[in-house]
């Protein structure tokens, strides 16, 4: 189990090979990748290009969430291992934010564990995006549908 | 106590954190909200009633029912928008 928040960027590769050697009863990783994706938003007639963003946290509890919500996982599914990796401050399109890599004897228990900390990831840990725009800079509202994704766990009990 | 803010909560506030001695009436997080509009403008328009906002007692997420007697740092943020 590990949790890193950090600056730089990652190398996925080396995360992976660090995160299975010398475990041999991991037979699956399921593995995601947050990117920045480029995006458009429309003000009246205007529109504008969002080409980066800066991602604020709050250092000591963002670890601390993320490492409940890793904790969670663990209770509900039997992981070998898992890995959350999150980026902060300022990140332009196409750069990676987040890694989530989980590894378990069998690949149901890696997709969905994957699934559910990327969904509680987004809803439970403190971060918050600020958008560049040409117009200037503009904090994100909350996504409807992130909390619905979260939601669904909640109903799960295993 | 420490008390902080983030994201757009810090702009309009108008600082990071500060530190604040509140009276023994302030028991819980929701008595802190209501106790920090008093102090300006940007504390009023930030911790608005209806406002969308979340806070933590100590680095964990708490609702407006928790006390805040003993704690060292509270927190006031909007939604988060991360991963």
């Amino acid at each position: 189990m590990a949790v890193r928040v950090q600056e730089g960027d990652f190398d996925v590769g080396a995360e992976l090979d660090r995160l299975t050697t010398g475990n041999k009863k991991i037979g699956g990783l399921a593995v995601f990748v947050g990117l920045v994706r480029e995006m458009h938003v429309r003000e009246g007639l205007h529109r504008d290009r969002i080409d980066a963003l800066t991602l604020e946290h709050y250092p000591g509890m963002t670890e601390k969430a993320l490492e409940d919500i890793e904790a969670e996982a663990n209770r509900r599914w039997p992981l070998e291992a898992t890995l959350i990796v999150h980026r902060h401050g300022r990140m332009e399109a196409g750069d990676r934010i987040v890694l989530v890599a989980v590894g378990s004897p069998h690949r149901e228990a890696a997709f969905e564990a994957c699934e559910f900390l990327v969904d509680w990831l987004k809803t439970k840990a403190p971060f918050w995006k600020l958008e560049e725009t040409p117009a200037g800079e503009k904090w994100v509202g909350a996504h409807e549908g992130d909390d619905a994704a979260a939601a669904r766990w909640e109903k799960k009990s295993q | 106590m420490k008390v902080r803010y983030f994201a757009w909560m810090k702009r309009t506030v108008g600082m990071a954190d500060e530190e604040i001695s509140p009276p023994a009436e302030v028991k819980t997080v929701g008595d802190l909200v209501v106790w920090l509009r008093g102090r300006s403008t940007g504390h009023a328009e930030a911790l608005a009633e209806g406002a969308a906002f979340g806070a933590a007692v100590d680095q964990r997420t708490a609702t407006f029912d928790v006390p805040i007697g003993g704690a060292r740092e509270v927190a006031f943020f909007p939604p988060f928008t991360g991963g």
